[in-house]
């Protein structure tokens, strides 16, 4: 699961978005992973996350299978992180999205002090996870970079498309609909936090960052690159 | 996927949301349809979208007298007002396209959601990337275009015959009938995904070759791709051997994954084999 590193922009893009997420390895460190895993979210809570994820179940804005149609008038867009949380029932990626560096520090370094035993990463900017990292003294053990797209690019739609359909890294977020969503920020049908909130939902692991994509819509909302 | 035709108001939210841009309204019946060779099975739109379990006779009208007189109403994009969508029964080769594009679904070979891999995520506990070696994850199709298996096996061929080694733990790599060529079961072939990832390792000093092999590849295939470079560190937690090449290849490096090196092997039993799995339909 590459879901949250090869998120387009260039480093400054990334002053608002800090992935901290925990793993457990099979035949590792799997055995009594579920709890650590669960308490890893729940410690973020207090740090205050803008998403919080469950590869298997999703994140806290999700999609209703039973909507009702005054939905349509009063949608519920706030965060439910201790559904996410309680529904946490099976071992697999847990992750905290933050939208400021000194949240994840502090996050970063309560879960080193807690010493779970699970392995923890920090996808940002290079620079930012290797701040993270002096916060809360620990060397960083290894490093995956991303090399950006290559190949056949011209199948890629404008910059701010992709800025907001990357961050879902396991393509949930269509080009088309963050293309939408940009539209209908410019012609004053939806907020930028409304249409984000939209994105978010498509997102199953709960990494998407409602945050940087609010403000990727307001700079979308002028002029789209 | 595919979408009942009896339920279906043509109200178009799905369209937007089809990752691989399937789904559209088709002109003679009127109601949305799924492009089923061009679905990668993600189930963004099933799992995605919110459902309202709406009367067809009545929406439909309503939509009829809105139209007539030049009415937009404005309801929520993400939402199927019917609960159209009906999951086909996958069967092999078919059911890889799920395997690999919906992210809920773990793949057998690693028993990881997503795209089954774990790359450097859990080096400090696998040791799978040691000093002295690169990792490469190159992902194929990604964002929103899609791959085709024949594109992943041209791919899996050049590099076999540069005698990379695969990641036994890889989905790519347990449906290969030949590991050492590369071979993928041909029965696949035909199938579309979300997108796929493959994963060798290499020496550092072929770091350079192996980027450059994978432009060459890139020119033969009809997709996107992009490379994530994995390295230990050294003990003062910095990398200066890898970033460098990567930047006299003309990367910036933007974005990275940083494993922290927390993680510890805690389990009191011992593993199981971590043999790849024998390639063929999954069970």
């Amino acid at each position: 699961m590459t879901n949250t590193l090869h998120r387009t922009g260039d480093a400054d893009s990334f002053k608002d978005d800090y992935i901290v997420f925990a793993i457990a390895s099979r035949g590792k460190n799997d055995e009594g992973a579920l709890e650590k895993l669960q308490k890893f979210l729940r410690m973020a809570i207090p740090f205050s996350p803008v998403n919080l994820g469950d590869a298997r179940n999703g994140g806290s804005l999700r999609p209703s299978k039973d909507m009702g149609p005054s939905a349509h008038w009063n949608r519920d867009i706030s965060p439910d992180f201790e559904a996410v949380v309680e529904g946490f029932t099976h071992i697999t990626t847990a992750a905290a999205v933050f939208d400021n560096r000194v949240a994840a520090e502090d996050f970063f370094k309560a879960v080193k002090e807690a010493d779970m035993g699970l392995s923890v990463n920090i996808s940002t900017s290079v620079d930012g996870a290797e701040q993270c990292c002096h916060h809360a003294g620990v060397p960083r053990h290894s490093v995956g970079y991303s090399l950006g797209f290559e190949g056949k690019t011209e199948l890629l739609p404008n910059s701010h498309v992709l800025l907001l359909s990357t961050m879902c890294g396991h393509g949930m977020v269509a080009n088309s609909l963050a293309k939408k969503m940009i539209d209908w920020v410019k012609e004053g049908r939806r907020t930028p936090e409304e249409a984000a909130s939209y994105l978010q939902r498509f997102c199953s692991c709960g990494v998407y960052n409602p945050s940087r994509a609010k403000r990727i819509l307001e700079d979308a909302r002028g002029t789209t690159k | 996927m595919k979408i009942n035709p009896k339920k279906c108001v043509a109200c178009g939210n799905c369209t937007y949301v089809c990752p691989m841009g399937a789904i559209y309204i088709d002109p003679v019946i009127k109601r949305a349809t799924v492009n089923s060779a061009e679905c990668v099975e993600c189930y963004a739109c099933y799992n995605g979208m919110s459902q309202e379990k709406l009367n067809p006779v009545m929406v439909r009208t309503m939509r009829k007298v809105f139209q007539l007189l030049r009415l937009r109403f404005d309801p929520e994009p993400d939402v199927c007002p019917t609960s159209a969508f009906e999951p086909d029964t996958l069967v092999w080769p078919r059911i890889v396209r799920r395997a690999f594009s919906d992210p809920r679904v773990p793949h057998e070979s690693t028993g990881i959601e997503g795209r089954g891999t774990e790359e450097v995520k859990t080096n400090d506990v696998s040791g799978r990337v040691v000093v002295g070696e690169v990792g490469f994850t190159i992902e194929f199709g990604r964002p929103g275009v899609g791959v085709w298996f024949r594109d992943i096996q041209k791919a899996c061929w050049t590099l076999a015959k540069a005698g990379v080694s695969f990641e036994k733990k890889n989905p790519i790599t347990s449906l290969m009938t030949d590991v050492s060529a590369g071979t993928i079961n041909a029965e696949v072939m035909g199938e579309k995904l979300m997108s796929a990832i493959i994963e060798i390792k290499v020496a550092v000093e072929r770091t350079e070759e192996i980027v450059r092999l994978v432009w060459a590849i890139e020119k033969e295939i009809d997709t996107v791709v992009v490379l994530g470079v994995g390295t230990r560190c050294d003990e003062k937690g910095e990398d200066t051997v890898v970033a460098p090449i990567l930047e006299r290849l003309g990367y910036k490096l933007h974005r990275a994954k940083t494993n922290t090196g927390l993680g510890r092997i805690t389990n009191t039993t011992k593993e199981k084999s971590n043999e790849p799995v024998p390639a063929g339909a999954p069970k």
